[in-house]
């Protein structure tokens, strides 16, 4: 699998280099600046990005905004932001797009390697892989327009937000396979999603949990 | 009335300034009690002059316009043509509304030079105070937090390099260092909050509405961005103030309106709630009322019972031309 990274701290690009390779990505270019990435993404094309959210020559949120503009030229190019602090806001922009492909990781996961790895596939292919920490945020709010799922499926659907697939949704609830499909499909009928491939109407439903 | 309790303390600062050369320390005792503070013996001796002067001046002042009316009215009496009666009439509305507007303008400056006269010293002190403590806070995170689990983290490694399965070990180690991860994010949110610096007061009210409980509507007009310390105070009184709505009102809906009008930045928060808020009750309020007089703001209250309650918090302040776009050239 090809990879773009870009990270301005020489210590972790290196590490991300290290832990990428030796999980058998091929990484195509490391980049320490906004413009430089950029280029690299319109060049190079790759199956995933992984982005620091703050890099040169800002040194504000330079990383998302390259990534946002990247995917308005190349749809649906998969990249998978890490960030020291998470928020929603960013999150909602990065999948407004509705095309998936989107992952959005607290730098701290990196350390949680093999979850962190399959984060990165499950993003090359299309789905969506939100930290914890902004799908719990989402918990607190008193909105009802998600009033109609059961509390046993809005669990099911934050596990969905992180990019759980639903073998491992199971494995976390201790339940068969068989009885989370019941579930999702209960979500994306609730949630009015028409059938079209499962991949699609995961980040769809996802989309309405962070909108709601 | 404000006119007259001022001219009467002002006649009161007079007695005590000409009585200033003979009983100086009885006298300067007696103004501090008059002013209800304790500027300074040179501050006090001046604020007993201004206010001796200025106190009764307004109220002569608007004395002097009313009596205007006495001679009108004179006047009136020896001529009974409709328009003559009309003008005069409308001259005595004028002056009326001029002895007003004067009064309520010269108690506003009285209260003014007062102010410069008798604070200035306590608020720069306060605001030393509260920056003080501030540091201390974070000092006292950083010791207890982040850096006492990164010594355990090297405990735990040191102890991981000589045992013969080191895999528990590392795992401790593992754990303990994602939580001196989380104490730091904690803590700089609390600082700065890395979305203000990305994204200037806007997005981050925008964010800030997110995470809130309670839905809020948003109406945030505001071209250029104001200097990073007001921003920062502004950003953290309307956290504070959407994260009394969420806890206090029992609101179903809340609004933010962000306006620049005039050098001034106007920021309302508001909700549907049950009212009843009281800037001297809470601590709350009087924390977001501080951080806004450190640069010369003011917080507002509209909090009725039963509703709804709206905080205007008004900041004067420059703007800085709007931030330009990144440029998405290859570099």
């Amino acid at each position: 699998m090809r990879v773009v990274i870009a990270e301005d701290l020489a210590l972790l690009r290196d590490g991300l280099i290290r832990l990428l390779t030796t999980h058998g990505f091929e990484v195509l270019e490391a980049v320490d600046n906004g413009p430089m990435l950029l280029a690299a993404l319109l060049k190079h094309r790759p199956d995933v990005a992984v982005i620091d959210v703050r890099l040169p020559p800002t040194h504000t949120d330079e990383g998302l905004r390259v990534a946002l503009e990247a995917r308005r030229r190349v749809k649906g190019l998969p990249v998978l932001i890490l960030s020291q602090y998470v928020e929603q806001l960013y999150a909602r922009e990065l999948l407004s797009d509705r095309s998936g492909g989107i992952g959005y990781l607290l730098k701290d996961r990196v350390g949680d390697v093999e979850q962190f790895v399959e984060s990165v596939r499950s993003v090359a292919a299309g789905g969506t892989a939100l930290d914890s920490e902004v799908v719990s945020q989402l918990l607190t709010r008193r909105d009802d327009r998600l009033a109609a799922l059961t509390p046993r499926e809005r669990e099911v659907l934050a596990m969905m937000a992180e990019g759980l697939s639903n073998q491992a949704i199971a494995g976390k609830l201790v339940v068969t396979d068989k009885a989370i499909g019941k579930h999702t499909s209960n979500i994306f009928a609730k949630l009015g999603l028409p059938p079209d491939d499962d991949l699609n109407r995961r980040v769809m439903a996802v989309l309405a949990y962070l909108e709601s | 009335m404000r006119l007259f309790t001022n001219a009467a303390t002002g006649v009161a600062a007079l007695v005590l300034l000409l009585a200033l050369p003979f009983a100086r320390r009885r006298v300067l005792a007696a103004a501090r009690r008059l002013a209800g503070s304790d500027p300074g013996d040179l501050r006090l001796v001046a604020w007993l002059f201004v206010h001796g002067v200025t106190g009764p001046a307004a109220l002569l002042g608007v004395v002097v316009m009313l009596s205007a009316l006495g001679v009108i009215w004179t006047l009136r009496t020896a001529e009974t043509s409709m328009a003559v009666t009309l003008t005069l009439s409308l001259s005595m509305l004028a002056i009326v509304s001029l002895a007003a507007g004067f009064g309520h303008l010269a108690t506003r400056a009285q209260a003014r030079l007062a102010d410069l006269l008798l604070h200035p010293d306590t608020r720069v002190r306060e605001l030393a105070d509260a920056q003080a403590a501030e540091l201390r806070r974070i000092e006292r995170d950083l010791h207890d937090g982040a850096q006492a689990r990164l010594i355990s983290i090297r405990m735990t490694l040191g102890l991981a390099r000589s045992a013969p399965d080191p895999r528990g070990l590392i795992e401790e180690a593992w754990e303990s260092a994602g939580q001196a991860l989380t104490d730091l994010r904690d803590l700089v949110r609390n600082i700065h909050p890395p979305v203000l610096a990305d994204r200037g007061l806007v997005g981050a009210l925008q964010a800030a509405a997110l995470l809130c409980p309670v839905p809020v509507r948003l109406d945030l007009d505001l071209e250029g961005r104001p200097e990073a310390p007001v921003e920062s105070a502004l950003y953290f009184a309307a956290t504070e103030a959407l994260s009394n709505v969420a806890k206090h009102s029992g609101a179903s809906s809340a609004w933010v309106r962000l306006t620049y009008a005039d050098g001034v930045l106007r920021l309302t928060v508001g909700d549907d709630g049950r009212g009843g808020a009281d800037p001297a009750a809470g601590t709350g309020l009087r924390g977001i009322a501080r951080r806004l007089s450190a640069f010369e703001g003011t917080l507002t209250v509209h909090s009725p019972p039963g509703g709804p309650s709206e905080l205007i918090m008004e900041l004067p302040c420059a703007l800085s031309s709007p931030k330009i776009s990144l440029s998405s050239g290859t570099g």
